[in-house]
């Protein structure tokens, strides 16, 4: 194996692993601060994506601007979800329940509306690639990377730095006493399902971007993704993007020595091990 | 949570049906509703071994599609070369010890919470699929079983296979009703309200986890094998597919995953709908159902079809008159104080326990003698609780060493030492929250120092209800009594199992003047049974009524012991609790 194939895998672990991280991070959120495993997370992603697909097919609204029906729908349904889930008081094993119940009617919807069979997003917008030396660098790839990192980030610096991020975490601490204290608890538990769902939002239309689309493909994403989100400590915005990068390389790699059918055991390899050696983290 | 009686109409019932089934073929069924009833089977087998583990136990696997996926695999490579039945049982075993060696590994994990049991187990299916996928086992295109020779009972292959899924399915529900109602059934039912209660009562949590796991794993691996025998072709995409435990965890949700039979329910109305209703827009509509019902039953139905039948069944019967409550005459004619004799019951020496840094326990030794109160106060911090869970065996401490009735028991995990006949209460009571009162107090008579056998801890836990004052309050859930009621119930629990040291930790708090009267007698008549005691408490003037002894700890270490009137004079405890350690840094 060449120098120049390992660097190519390597790139193309690292564009996997933001999208993992990008998928990740709304997950991580309701996860943590909500108590809600939210599976049907993966069909707002997919939801979005097959949106994304009819707005910017053929002769159709640039992706950008789709972005902007896209973004505001998706945290309305974070919203709605949030809203009704509470109402129950749905803890955190029937969440999983619950929200896989909503996937099911969401990937039936998909396939009522589009069909079971792949499509794919055909769009001018951002093709083809940067040649730096000898490595191709996906310009759509690279868009999304960016994006992938500036969430995290931003969503990281709001939870550590501003009055609502402080007030999110001490809710989560003893929601109680921060309600007495004069944190609106409930509020903040529907923004951020909402911030949780936009980011399905932005996933889902990356994922258009980049993918080939069937309703059944929502379910391949699970294994992968929440291993990210457990490998990065719930959460944590930070944590999940350097696990995304982690596992992203290792499955690139690992795809690269061998075959690439054993790129699946990758990261639950990685959550094991780093388990074993590591309890605390996890 | 089955009647305390012993009722044997469910295993008869489940044999009645196997006959009934065996016996269809002979009057001629047609193939379709041979294959139909078979997929029921198949799925009522898969779903009630989740529950023999998950649904008891409180811990989620999603590993049953790799379970599942051994027991198919192991007909696919052995099928053509030993005869069926031998494939069914490898299946199944080779299953077993998949589940009990990532027991051994998962349950091992520290503070193990449920998701992420749900996920590692779920990971296992991935990674075996993976390596299946990728070694000879399956290569890649699948395997065909075409080769396989099959008995044929009925003069017909389909015939037998129909009878091998039955056979799979009465035995996992006849399995799930053994458990359920058994010595392992009780123990997984404590340890899913509360893990850590049902360890320091006895329960051999960790045996008890791996054992469910094995067996519920064996159940699904000889489902497996069979079912390749159906599907005659297998591949590692269709066979571990993320689908298969998702809707196990569905169909014995929907069904009730606390009771033997509610998975077969949940099992015949999603698999009887996915197989009624095929083809095209009729197979969309059923899974946009199943998406439906599994949202609103889990809203609405938290412990499914087989809650709903058991409350609408519990309603209907009459309640039985209340006998008047016992005269207390009983409780009142206690017999004098045993004697304290000067044998030591348990000693401790130089127990040390830190916590990042913090010295909580810094070289504690003490000991207690055999039908003796010791009283231990100390400031808030000062290690009293972190003692108790270390005696109890809740922290393992750094150092240190303990003797019990003359045993070394250093090394003993919770379970052990309750057996050897420590008991504790907890500060704040830790009730099993889905059994009864009386349910609560059997698990400690059942699994602490007597061992005693289930209608023997009926009887005893009984007895000790009425002797708290709990009698009347036997069939209600720990939810519906007060905080008093709660603290009795952990004496009660404590007394049950037989105890020679029973530790008090702070009963008194919270409770009013009145109650507390009533707690002192009560624990005067505790010390009467010739337990010893050792007692934490803050409230002073139950400690100087009942200690024979007293201890003072501050800051992880003992700084005064002796008569109660004199160490409460000593000046080292006047000014730990006054607080001139302020001044410290």
């Amino acid at each position: 194996m060449s120098a120049t194939l390992l660097g190519q895998s390597v790139l193309s672990g690292i564009f996997s692993g933001c999208l993992y991280a990008l998928l990740g991070l709304g997950l991580t959120l309701s996860w943590r601060y909500l108590k809600i495993i939210n599976l049907a997370h993966f069909a707002f992603i997919f939801l979005a994506a097959y949106l994304t697909y009819q707005l910017a097919g053929p002769g159709g609204r640039p992706p950008w601007l789709v972005l902007l029906i896209v973004v505001p729908l998706f945290f309305a349904l974070g919203v709605a979800q949030q809203a009704l889930l509470d109402h129950f008081k749905v803890d955190e094993f029937a969440s999983i329940i619950v929200t896989f119940g909503m996937t099911i009617l969401a990937e039936v919807f998909i396939q009522w509306i589009w069909s079971a069979d792949f499509v794919r997003l055909e769009t001018q917008f951002l093709r083809g690639s940067f040649e730096v030396g000898a490595f191709f660098l996906p310009k759509q790839e690279m868009l999304m990377a960016g994006a992938s990192l500036a969430l995290c980030a931003a969503t990281a610096g709001f939870l550590r730095f501003t009055w609502t991020g402080k007030a999110l975490r001490a809710s989560l601490d003893n929601p109680p006493i921060a309600a007495s204290y004069g944190v609106p608890g409930q509020r903040l538990a529907l923004m951020t399902a909402g911030a949780a769902g936009a980011l399905a939002g932005v996933g889902g239309a990356f994922m258009a971007l980049l993918f080939t689309l069937a309703p059944s493909q929502i379910y391949t994403w699970f294994g992968v993704v929440l291993a990210t989100v457990m490998l990065g400590g719930l959460g944590s915005a930070m944590g999940v993007f350097a696990a995304g990068l982690l596992i992203g390389v290792c499955e690139a790699v690992t795809m690269a020595l061998t075959a690439p059918a054993w790129a699946p055991v990758v990261p639950f390899t990685l959550l094991i091990v780093i388990l074993v050696l590591w309890p605390e983290r996890v | 949570m089955g009647a305390p009686r012993k009722n044997y109409a469910a295993p008869a019932g489940i044999g009645a049906a196997a006959l009934g089934f065996a016996a269809l073929p002979m009057f001629g069924a047609w193939p379709f509703a041979e294959s139909f009833l078979y997929l029921l089977f198949f799925w009522i087998a898969l779903a009630t071994s989740w529950t023999v583990l998950s649904g008891y136990s409180g811990y989620v696997s999603f590993g049953h599609g790799a379970f599942y996926g051994v027991g198919v695999y192991a007909t696919a490579n052995l099928g053509a070369h030993v005869p069926v039945w031998l494939c069914l049982l490898a299946g199944g075993l080779l299953a077993a010890c998949l589940g009990a060696a990532a027991g051994l590994v998962v349950f091992r994990v520290k503070r193990l919470r449920g998701e992420l049991f749900a996920l590692l187990t779920l990971a296992l299916a991935i990674v075996l699929g993976t390596v299946i996928l990728n070694t000879p086992i399956d290569g890649g295109p699948g395997i065909s079983l075409m080769a396989v020779h099959l008995p044929r009972i009925y003069n017909n292959a389909s015939s037998t296979v129909y009878l091998l899924g039955m056979l799979a399915a009465m035995a996992s529900l006849a399995a799930a009703w053994a458990v359920q109602n058994s010595r392992l059934g009780r123990g997984l039912f404590a340890i899913a309200d509360d893990e850590d209660a049902a360890e320091i009562l006895g329960v051999p949590t960790l045996r008890f986890k791996i054992a469910a796991l094995a067996l519920s794993a064996f159940l699904a691996g000889a489902a497996g094998s069979v079912h390749a025998l159906f599907v005659s072709y297998v591949t590692v995409g269709e066979t571990f597919s993320i689908t298969v435990p998702l809707f196990v965890l569905l169909m014995s949700v929907l069904g009730g995953a606390r009771r033997w039979y509610g998975p077969a329910i949940g099992a015949v109305f999603v698999a009887g709908l996915t197989n009624l209703l095929v083809g095209g827009d009729w197979a969309l509509a059923a899974r946009a159902l199943i998406g439906f019902t599994l949202i609103v039953a889990t809203l609405y139905l938290p412990e499914g079809v087989a809650g709903l039948i058991e409350h609408k069944f519990r309603a209907r019967e009459k309640p039985e008159p209340r006998r008047a409550p016992m005269p207390a005459s009983a409780n009142d004619n206690a017999p004098a104080p045993a004697p304290i004799s000067g044998a030591p019951l348990l000693r401790i020496e130089d127990i040390r326990l830190a916590f990042r840094g913090v010295r909580a326990l810094d070289g504690v030794t003490l000991d207690i003698r055999e039908g003796e109160i010791l009283g231990l106060v100390g400031p808030n911090g000062s290690g009293k609780s972190t003692l108790i869970n270390v005696i109890s065996g809740f922290y393992r401490p750094d150092a240190g060493s303990l003797v019990f009735a003359g045993e070394d028991a250093s090394g003993d995990e919770g379970h052990r030492r309750a057996r050897r006949g420590i008991a504790r209460t907890f500060q704040i009571p830790r009730p099993f929250r889905r059994l009864t009162v009386l349910e609560n107090v059997v698990v400690a008579g059942e699994f602490g120092a007597r061992g005693l056998d289930h209608a023997a801890a009926l009887a005893c836990a009984r007895e000790l209800l009425e002797f708290v004052g709990l009698a009347e309050r036997a069939d209600a859930l720990p939810a519906a009594i007060n905080l008093h009621q709660r603290k009795f119930l952990e004496l009660a629990r404590a007394l049950a199992s037989g105890a020679r040291l029973i530790m008090l930790d702070e009963v008194l708090a919270g409770l009013t003047p009145s109650e507390i009267t009533t707690a002192i007698a009560m624990v005067r008549k505790i010390r009467a049974t010739g337990a010893a005691i050792l007692f934490v408490e803050h409230n002073m003037r139950a400690v100087l009524a009942l200690a024979d002894r007293l201890i003072v700890l501050n800051q992880g270490k003992i700084i005064a012991q002796g008569g109660p009137r004199a160490v409460i004079s000593d000046p080292a405890v006047i000014s730990a609790y006054l607080g001139d350690d302020d001044a410290q840094p």
